[in-house]
């Protein structure tokens, strides 16, 4: 069973002002579901990071609505945006983003650490989620002394310590090997599909479409197309 | 241990150099600021050592004088009438005033007299180390500090010079009585300083009032200034804030402290306000990553505000040692610099107030992060 977890519609957004003005997304809908991974290909410029933004409540819409996990993100000020990432949204990014001075463990922390999780049990879920992701025994390990891929890995971690509905993956493979990358998207794909998250993964890469259940192409602020390609959707 | 202070000491620690180059803008603003305010107090106790070493419940001197230093003059039978008001045991005259001390050499010296009548013990020298205080009876006998010794020309008990041509002898030296005016103080018997200062015998500059046990000291002072016209009666502590607000405010020297003082919190100010705005800067995408991952901006604000504090322990205990050598180095001098319990408080608050204040640029450009540029990075 899928169920919607994000759900968007007619979302449009404006960039920049006066003659600068760029419309980069133009009446999008797009709907996660939980249990789902879905990719989100497209050129550059297509709209893609700009969408994510406003998926993963960086960035408001200029027209439409955004509800994720039934809330909805219209008037909402920065502080209500952060506090529904917080709470819903779990975040993998391109160039991973961890904390250098920080050990693998207190990079993980850090999701529970802004939640206001701070006992024992943070500690705990911290070791267990890097568990998780295949990487128990570089807990005290600081990102410089971790491989690319470890290092996404540790990042993934974090997205998925707080127990979120929703994770939000952008380009998560584009700075791994081969190998890694194929790792990494094994774990996200678990995610999704063992742990009934909705997964969305920004990406050029096509060697990613056979972990995807679902795949959404925007060109031009527009969808274009939408391949249902899992089990699960059939 | 919090993640908040995990990260705020990770991220100071992380650029050893700006940390120091922190560290030192601190404690050069803390010692700077410790200084001015060491030696306003320190200046404020030295312009009131003769208050605070009188033996006096009242003072009464002439009109509209301003300090311990005002040589006006009052007439001799204002003693009488004081002495008639009920409650007044002793009404015992001092004489103040400048003099030239001519050395055995011909040079001479600028030398500030204080007599008083020794048999009562009005204001007599302290911390005596060669000699007796009775020895300043015997004829052409005074009493001066041994730090001054070379100034005077002299080298101990026994030395003799000229006061307006009139012989005196060292009978008694004393330790660490030292004028803020540099001007070295010699005590004698209150009639050879008339003489040495040209104040006449009938007159006197201050007349220190002992009261009876058991005395109203108010009611003692308004019956005194309803017998004696054109006279003040101060308590010593009246007169201490007197002395003190004349020579800081009057003539500028408090003033001049306390504008080095703000120079040094604006220095330091500026300091860690920079050091913190670039180190912030640097940090940038972490605060957006933080910001991504659904963190407020109070707990941001927290982080930057613990470096802040940080700043500020590690900068004000390095002051504080560096203060205290310089308190040790300058107990002897002229014009020592004072630190009491107050002061050192009021520095460290004003450390935290400094250095959070500084974190204020800091905060607003963390207030301004879009963390969606974490996508871009």
């Amino acid at each position: 069973m899928t169920y919607p977890l994000l759900e968007a519609v007619k979302v449009a957004k404006d960039l920049g002002s006066g003659a600068a003005k760029v419309a980069a997304l133009k009446g999008v809908s797009l709907t996660l579901n939980g249990g789902e991974l879905t990719l989100l290909m497209g050129p550059s410029g297509s709209g893609k990071t700009t969408l994510l933004s406003i998926l993963g409540c960086m960035l408001t819409p200029t027209a439409g609505t955004v509800r994720v996990c039934g809330h909805s993100t219209t008037g909402a000020d920065p502080e209500d945006l952060a506090l529904l990432r917080r709470e819903h949204i779990g975040f993998v990014f391109q160039s991973f983003h961890l904390f250098p001075t920080l050990s693998a463990a207190d990079n993980v922390r850090l999701a529970l650490d802004v939640r206001g999780e701070r006992s024992g049990s943070a500690k705990a879920k911290s070791r267990e989620a890097l568990a998780r992701v295949g990487l128990p025994h570089k807990i005290k390990a600081f990102p410089g002394e971790l491989s690319g891929g470890e290092q996404q890995r540790v990042a993934i971690a974090r997205a998925i310590v707080g127990n979120p509905s929703i994770v939000l993956a952008d380009e998560p493979t584009a700075a791994l090997d081969g190998e890694n990358g194929q790792a990494v998207m094994k774990i996200l794909a678990g995610i999704a599909r063992e742990q009934g998250r909705a997964v969305l993964i920004v990406t050029h890469d096509p060697r990613l479409l056979p972990f995807a259940d679902r795949v959404v192409h925007i060109e031009d602020g527009r969808i274009v197309r939408e391949e249902c390609r899992g089990a699960k959707l059939q | 241990m919090p993640l908040v202070f995990t990260l705020a000491f990770r991220n100071l620690f992380h650029d050893r150099l700006r940390f120091i180059a922190t560290v030192i803008g601190i404690v050069f603003s803390i010692v700077l600021v410790t200084v001015q305010m060491g030696l306003y107090l320190g200046f404020g106790r030295t312009v009131t050592t003769m208050i605070d070493h009188a033996s006096a419940d009242l003072w009464i001197m002439p009109q509209g004088t301003k300090c311990f230093e005002d040589p006006s003059l009052l007439d001799m039978r204002e003693r009488y009438r004081a002495l008639a008001v009920n409650g007044v045991a002793e009404a015992i005259p001092v004489v103040i005033g400048f003099a030239d001390w001519r050395m055995p050499s011909g040079a001479t010296t600028p030398v500030f007299v204080i007599g008083s009548d020794l048999r009562a013990g009005g204001l007599q020298p302290w911390n005596v180390v060669e000699g007796q205080i009775e020895a300043l009876s015997t004829p052409r006998a005074v009493a001066v500090d041994r730090s001054y010794f070379d100034r005077l020309g002299i080298s101990g008990i026994g030395a003799t010079a000229e006061i307006r041509q009139q012989l005196v002898r060292v009978a008694v030296v004393t330790n660490g009585i030292r004028s803020f005016t540099t001007t070295p103080f010699v005590f004698m018997d209150i009639d050879r300083a008339r003489a040495h200062t040209g104040v006449p015998s009938g007159k006197a500059t201050f007349l220190l009032v002992r009261l009876s046990p058991n005395t109203d000291k108010a009611a003692v002072r308004r019956q005194l200034l309803s017998n004696i016209s054109d006279v003040e009666v101060l308590t010593p502590a009246e007169f201490r804030e007197r002395s003190r607000t004349f020579w800081l405010f009057s003539t500028g020297a408090g003033a001049a402290l306390f504008a080095g003082a703000l120079l040094g919190v604006i220095v330091g100010t500026v300091i860690v306000a920079q050091t913190l705005y670039s180190s912030t800067k640097e940090h940038l995408t972490e605060f957006a990553t933080l910001r991504a991952i659904g963190s407020s901006r109070r707990y941001i604000y927290a982080v930057i505000v613990c470096q802040a504090l940080l700043n500020a322990i590690i900068g004000f205990s390095i002051a504080a040692i560096i203060g205290e050598t310089i308190v040790q180095l300058t107990a002897a001098t002229a014009l020592p610099i004072v630190i009491t319990q107050g002061l050192m408080i009021g520095l460290f608050l004003l450390t935290v107030v400094m250095c959070i204040g500084s974190a204020m640029a800091a905060i607003v450009q963390v207030t301004r992060i879009d963390p969606a540029i974490v996508f871009s990075r």
